[in-house]
């Protein structure tokens, strides 16, 4: 199976030739929903061990799984964000095996029949690239407690609190062919399940994790023996994991050696992965549909109405930015990765210049905000600041130079920015007469360099900085090149 | 009044309106009968107080003039419905002292109708047996004796598995019924095996709730009894929809009551050849006798075939092992019941499971772990479903073709003898299903009611099979047989004098 062509940019080079990288991905994305799975206990992170759970999630003896419907619109929701296949009958199978944070012994997950299946994801790895990364399903399933081994020397502890919180898996095909690509898929899914609402997305807080599958090839060659990295909780780690894999992989095939099928664990401390079991240790699971729960049936007009009430998503709100607003396809990008971005973009462009605005929020502001490590939603400077000093610039009050520095003031010191400049005196000298005065003033102090100017025009920008020092670079600039070029003659 | 336990549970009812009993009186001579039958090792835990606590509530309640339908009405709970405060056992050894802090549905369903707990029954352990003999806590006694002379045979007579504590309970009259669970015939079989009524409904119709799990696609709850009329009054309570059970159904529950005595003229009655082979030539002699009543009582017969019978107990000893050894998995010594050390976790799980199942689980457990594992899976699961549904197809059809229901045998036998059947071949104790495991592969309720006795003096026991929710036929029926048959004289109590 060869789903992408081979493109020679992206190969590794190993001391034998050259190398492709080929990445499939398990995401596993935590359900935003009040409940669990199958329980009404609170699915919410944290609160103090073994607080959050029912006597279901504590599997005690005659207890029965209900499904819980939020978690299943979740789910279609996303599948439609997907552009996939909603399956209107999904089954419900048990993953037998035991671990203590498992209490039922089996997880209930979906096997054979999930909820979702077939769609794709569309990713900008640069401005010039696009990808198509197909989602091979998606599926409900419960996730486990926590076990917890350093609280005493001789015993592990257990919290449930996690036990039967909603998981959907996504499995991608294996089309993603580099480190760079697996970050770029792992960030456009994010950001189309924040715009769902279906996953904050918190790597942090394992809301995200991936299970990373990498295999090595020679271009055109069958696809190789890949290895599962577990667990990978953050958008760089699956990015140095994927790298230093292949390069693992790539090693031992240049050696003549061959890949053994395992789960691996990526230590970022050491930039390693690790044999976590072998293809012989693997668990028989032993699935089996879930005789407690029925086949999870709806009906088309059940999905219909959930796709209506969908939010515009980053694929459509980036191809409206670029028909709208007439921006450029990467900034548009750029604007549409958090829905709180756009909503700020679009709130500071509305009657203005749409590019302008575009312009400052990708550059001043997001420069800035990414430089404090702050999000948009904690942005010092409203969308509405951004649009004044946008409407200063375009109605010529104020230099664009003088923009920046009363963006500085804004982000510092908070208020209006017409007042600001009102009350500081930023406002642009377009007075010709005050401006007449400093030119005249200036060609009389340097006489030399009026000859030079005439004989290399050129020279006009270094008048063009004097009259704007001595102005305090509140003249407008035009102006002061219009009343140069005439009193210079050039 | 005489001893109030020779009362049928109707009558009792009656009785307490009418204040011609106390509720306090009958469940007072109750727990005397319990505490003088503790030789049939019939209950796992006895509640005097808190049974006489309710009692006094009820007694208190019917001078109100505000008697709920069980109002007063002393039961004995089956040890595999979790009861609220009071120990749960399954009759196994891994759930050690385990108490529930809930109630399970059904017994709640009881408790809210005005019946109190005697106490816990006794059962094969997870419900897992067919003679009561795989409890961690002893086997249950029957009541019941073999004729020897003119006197009784000593062996120790098994009053049937898993419901073994509720059918000798109520044989025994030390309760005026009990719950029971059947998931292969743990309803029906020692109903037979002890003169009483045994009545399985349909898949969904009580609540699975709260009782501990043995084979979830194929268990039921339902009631022991000693007359039809009584089961018909104890469903009623147990049944109904239940939210916390997405397997229960929500359609209504008819007054069964009413079905007592309603003519059974013109109803088309199925009898399966291919059920004729399955049980001795004594069995085979009371279906026929069975046949006869039900055409006197004015219905009509008809030999139906349900061709896939013979498939359908080698498929369900794959389902429910299946089913069994993921619904125990809990049972790790992690959270509640018995935990034994060990070096690490693994250790722990096998010491705590080894010590704390019987042979029989373990078996069970072993067989679904080897059912479901891969490379197996379609071998075994895959076919034994199909099989199912081929079963099921069978019964639909008979239906279809206007059958109202459908006469058998209970079992193959008259009850046997403590360590007579499977300490060799515990294929010689499944075998005891042979007529009942049909019933919960369809999903269909299944009647028991005692025909008469055989030459050893023990009870035989007719299967009623119905259309699915149509209980209501099914006691019309079974009450239709039971006027019909010879009246069940239950055994004298020579139990208290039993060491």
């Amino acid at each position: 199976m060869n789903t992408r062509e081979t493109q020679p940019s992206k190969l590794l080079k190993g001391a034998t030739g050259d190398w492709e990288v080929v990445v499939g991905m398990e995401i596993h994305a935590q359900v935003t929903s009040k409940a669990k799975l199958f329980s009404g206990a609170s699915a919410e992170y944290g609160g103090e061990p073994n607080n959050h759970v029912s006597l279901v999630d504590a599997a005690m003896p005659g207890m029965l799984p209900v499904i819980n419907e939020e978690c299943v619109k979740q789910a279609i929701r996303t599948g439609l964000g997907l552009q996939a296949q909603i399956n209107l009958r999904s089954v419900f199978d048990r993953k037998n095996y035991f671990y203590p944070d498992l209490p039922q012994g089996y997880q209930i997950s979906q096997y054979k029949h999930p909820i979702v299946g077939e769609g794709e994801v569309i990713v900008d790895v640069t401005p010039s690239e696009r990808i198509t990364v197909g989602i091979e399903r998606l599926h409900l399933e419960q996730d486990a407690g926590k076990s917890i081994h350093d609280l005493s020397a001789t015993e592990s502890h257990v919290d449930l609190n996690r036990s039967g919180v909603a998981l959907m898996e996504i499995v991608s095909k294996p089309d993603i062919r580099s480190a760079e690509e697996a970050r770029a898929y792992v960030s456009k899914l994010r950001t189309i399940l924040r715009y769902i609402g279906s996953c904050d997305g918190n790597m942090e807080q394992g809301s995200l994790r991936a299970d990373v599958n990498v295999s090595v090839r020679k271009p055109g060659a069958p696809f190789g023996t890949r290895c599962e990295i577990k667990n990978v909780n953050s958008i760089r780690f699956i990015g140095q994991a994927v790298e230093v894999e292949a390069r693992r992989q790539i090693g031992i095939l240049e050696d003549g050696g061959v890949i053994a099928q395992e789960t691996r664990l990526f230590d970022p401390g050491k930039g390693e992965t690790r044999s976590m079991r072998s293809k012989e240790e693997a668990h028989d699971y032993r699935y089996f549909p879930d005789p407690d729960l029925l086949p999870l049936e709806f009906d088309q007009a059940y999905v219909d109405a959930l796709k209506v009430e969908l939010p515009e998503l980053p694929d459509e709100k980036r191809a409206r930015f670029v028909a709208d607003y007439g921006l450029p396809p990467y900034d548009a990008g750029v604007l549409v990765a958090e829905r709180a971005s756009a909503d700020f973009f679009e709130e500071a462009a509305k009657g203005r210049d749409a590019k302008l605005v575009a312009n400052w929020v990708i550059n001043e502001l997001f420069g800035r905000l990414n430089k404090e490590g702050l999000d948009i939603t904690r942005s010092p400077v409203s969308a509405a600041a951004i649009g004044a000093i946008v409407d200063l610039i375009s109605t010529s009050v104020i230099s664009g130079k003088i923009g920046k520095d009363l963006f500085e003031i804004v982000w510092q010191e908070g208020g209006d920015p017409r007042e600001i400049v009102e009350t500081r005196g930023l406002k642009q000298v377009t007075d010709t007469g005050a401006i007449e005065k400093a030119i005249d003033e200036i060609i009389a102090a340097n006489p030399d360099k009026v000859a030079q100017a005439k004989a290399k025009p050129t020279m006009l920008g270094w008048f063009v900085g004097q009259v704007m020092k001595a102005t305090g670079g509140k003249a407008n600039p035009q102006a002061v090149n219009e009343l140069l070029k005439s009193r210079l003659g050039v | 009044m005489s001893d109030p336990t020779h009362l049928s549970l109707a009558e009792a009812r009656d009785a307490l309106v009418a204040k011609k009993l106390s509720a306090t009186e009958l469940t007072k001579a109750h727990i005397e009968a319990i505490e003088k039958a503790r030789a049939l090792n019939a209950f796992l835990t006895e509640t005097p107080e808190l049974a006489l606590e309710a009692a006094r509530d009820s007694d208190a309640r019917i001078a109100r003039g505000e008697a709920r339908p069980l109002e007063g009405l002393p039961l004995g709970i089956k040890d595999l419905y979790c009861t609220k405060g009071v120990r749960t056992t399954a009759a196994s050894r891994i759930l050690d002292d385990f108490t529930p802090t809930y109630e399970s549905t059904v017994s709640a369903n009881l408790w809210r109708d005005g019946a109190l707990m005697l106490g816990k029954l006794n059962l094969d352990e997870f419900a897992m047996g067919s003679s009561n003999e795989t409890s961690a806590f002893g086997p249950v006694v029957s009541p019941w004796r073999r004729k020897k002379g003119e006197g009784f045979d000593d062996a120790k007579i098994v009053p049937g598995g898993s419901s073994g504590g509720s059918s000798a309970a109520v044989a025994a009259r030390l309760a005026l019924g009990a719950t029971a669970t059947d998931t292969g015939g743990s309803i029906r079989q020692p109903a037979a095996f002890t003169g009483t009524v045994g009545i399985k409904p349909t898949y969904g119709r009580c609540s699975r709730w709260g009782i501990v799990a043995f084979a979830s696609s194929l268990d039921q709850a339902g009631p022991i009894t000693r007359t039809v009329r009584d089961a018909a009054i104890m469903l009623r309570s147990m049944a109904g929809h239940d939210p916390k059970d997405t397997t229960s159904v929500d359609a209504p529950v008819p007054d069964y009551e009413a079905a007592i005595g309603a003519s059974v003229k013109g109803r088309r009655i199925g009898i399966p050849k291919e059920y004729r082979i399955g049980g001795g030539a004594e069995i085979n002699a009371l279906w026929d006798q069975g046949v006869a009543w039900l055409r006197d009582a004015g219905a009509e017969i008809v030999e139906i075939s349900l061709p896939h019978t013979r498939f359908a107990l080698p498929a369900y000893y794959i389902i429910a092992p299946a089913e069994a050894s993921s619904n125990l998995a809990r049972y790790d010594g992690v959270r509640y019941g018995l935990r034994e050390k060990g070096r690490d976790i693994a250790d722990m799980y096998e010491k705590t499971r080894a010590k704390g199942f019987g042979a029989e689980v373990r078996r069970r457990v072993m067989i679904g772990a080897y059912v479901l594992s891969h490379g197996y899976y379609d071998a075994f699961y895959v076919r034994a479903q199909k099989i199912r549904s081929l079963i099921k197809r069978d019964f639909d059809e008979a239906f279809a073709a206007g059958v109202d229901a459908v006469l058998t045998p209970a079992t193959p036998s008259t009850a046997f003898a403590q360590g007579e059947k499977g300490a060799a071949d515990p294929v010689e104790m499944y075998l005891n299903d042979i007529f009942t495991v049909t019933v919960n592969m369809a999903g269909l309720p299944g009647i028991a009611v005692p025909g008469g006795l055989g030459a050893d003096g023990l009870p035989l026991g007719l299967q009623l099979i119905g259309r699915p929710f149509d209980e209501a036929t099914l006691f019309s029926l079974a009450a239709a047989l039971e006027s019909a048959a010879p009246k069940i004289d239950f055994p004298q109590p020579w139990w208290t004098d039993a060491k």
